[in-house]
């Protein structure tokens, strides 16, 4: 589809398995993962109150930066690495195209 | 020797639709027992989202999460509810007179004519961090995941790990119990609430407490019991602290747990119920609110207060199934108590 773009899902190191995504519907990362039966919990339903859908962003296009409601639910992790973020705050748009990502739990 | 309970219905979780569910048996002239996992009572609207406000619920055209709980819990004062709280139920069994025996993590044993399981999304687990030898110290030999009783720690050396409101929170309430408190956070900015956050940052330069930034708790070691943490600095740059108890405190997250192991039917994650009175495969056992699933399933609160209403009938029916209620209106009885 002319609007789809491609995330990736590193499932293990070095394998990654390739997500087809649509940017006309106004998803997020996190209904895409869920969509595609990742274990993902998401009890707040996306509103950067849970945290149960924390990513690690490993590679693909700048993404625009976290807001604060996201900020200070990562600050509240017992880990958090470099590219952390929630999905739930990353809407998936033609620039998100090429995203790499693993579910960080 | 285990606290042992008695009571008519066993409510497993004290969500919202657990809290309800004890006035409508109140109604019934029925007996409950409530058990939580957590320390506090109202479940998500606790746990994750106190301050948000809610519109769907009637006759409230917009309360707190954290204000209906409180509402919950007034109205269900007249029937005298008992609590167990800060308490996983691990084990159900049913006995030959149909009758239930419930277990605790923490030993206690509750015997009830009827089950209801109002679970939600599961019993709320703290996130742990990844530090070695952490599980060998569990269970009362030193590593303690909530402050249940803040006494415990009077005159104790701890060390509080985590950036968020709790570890803030109990950071400057035990400054004043405990006899050391060294809070160790893996950032440098703390994003919780600003005042609380004021308040750590005050007391460390009074020198009450220890801050200590941009460091993670990377070991515990101990005989028996914890003895010392190390605690290791973003430039790997380590020390060794004496402490009696640690207590990381870096949120917490639902888990199904034991439920999913109680031979009840399930349907990805969720209890299977029989929409006439919400009763699970084994009799005697209901499931209510967001923990069970059916054709048309809402998950929400509303739904789950329903539910509630027509789960108490169907107990009321399993524990005296020779004696006929009548339904009457709460304005008729007024508010009975037990
Ligand atoms: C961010 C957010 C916003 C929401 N907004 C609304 C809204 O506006 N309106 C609405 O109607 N709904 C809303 N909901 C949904 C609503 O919160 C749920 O439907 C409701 O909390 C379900 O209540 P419950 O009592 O079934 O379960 P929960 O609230 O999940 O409570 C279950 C309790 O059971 C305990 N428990 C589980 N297993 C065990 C065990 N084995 N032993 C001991 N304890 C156990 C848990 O610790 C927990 O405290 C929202 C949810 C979220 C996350
Ligand atoms: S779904 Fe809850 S924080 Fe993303």
């Amino acid at each position: 589809m002319e609007n789809d773009i491609r995330i990736y899902v590193e499932e293990a190191p070095g394998q990654r398995r390739e997500l087809e995504a649509p940017t006309d519907m106004g998803l997020s990362l996190m209904e895409l993962l869920k969509a595609n039966d990742y274990p993902i919990q998401a009890a707040c339903g996306g509103m950067a109150l849970c945290a149960t859908c924390h990513v690690e962003v490993l590679a693909g296009p700048a993404l625009p930066e976290p807001q604060d409601a996201e900020l200070d639910m990562l600050e509240t992790l017992p880990h958090v690495y470099e590219g952390s973020r929630l999905s739930c705050q990353i809407r998936l748009h033609p620039h998100t195209d090429g995203l790499v990502v693993r579910i960080a739990g | 020797m285990p606290n042992v309970i008695s009571t008519d219905i066993c409510i497993v979780g004290a969500g919202p639709v657990g809290l309800f569910a004890v006035f409508e048996a109140g109604l019934l002239k029925l007996r409950c027992h409530v058990v939580d996992a957590l320390a506090q009572p109202g479940g998500q609207l606790t746990e994750i989202y106190p301050k948000k406000p809610i519109y769907d619920i009637p006759g409230f055209p917009e309360v707190l999460a954290g204000d209906l709980v409180d509402n919950l819990m007034k109205q269900i004062e007249p029937f005298h509810p008992t609590f167990t709280m800060g308490e996983r139920v691990e084990r159900f069994a049913k006995l030959d007179d149909g009758t239930f025996q419930l277990y605790t993590t923490d030993g206690t044993e509750i015997q009830c004519k009827a089950v209801a399981i109002a679970g939600g999304l599961g019993s709320f687990e703290p996130r742990k961090p990844a530090v070695e030898n952490l599980e060998r110290f569990e269970g009362g030999k030193g590593v303690h995941y909530m402050v249940r009783d803040p006494e415990r720690f009077r005159g104790k050396k701890i060390v509080i790990a985590g950036g968020g409101d709790s570890a803030l929170d109990w950071t400057n309430f035990l400054a004043n119990v405990a006899s050391e408190v060294t809070l160790v956070h893996r950032g440098t900015t703390f994003r919780g609430a600003a005042d609380s956050a004021e308040k750590v940052q005050k007391l460390h330069e009074a020198g009450k407490i220890k801050l200590v930034l941009s460091s993670n708790v990377t070991h515990l070691h101990g005989n028996g019991h914890l003895q010392e943490v190390t605690i290791t600095g973003n430039d790997g740059v380590a020390e060794t602290v004496p402490l009696d108890a640690f207590v990381p405190l870096f949120g917490l997250t639902p888990k199904l747990g034991p439920i999913g192991e109680w031979g009840l039917g399930l349907e990805n994650d969720a209890v299977k119920v029989n929409t006439l009175d919400y009763s699970t495969s084994t009799p005697g056992v209901f499931a209510i609110g967001d923990i069970n699933t059916y054709p048309g399933k809402l998950k929400l609160i509303l739904c789950g207060f329903h539910e509630a209403a027509l789960m108490c009938q169907g107990a009321f029916k399993y524990i005296y199934p020779d004696k006929k209620y009548t339904l009457k209106y709460t304005t008729v009885n007024g508010v009975p108590t037990l």
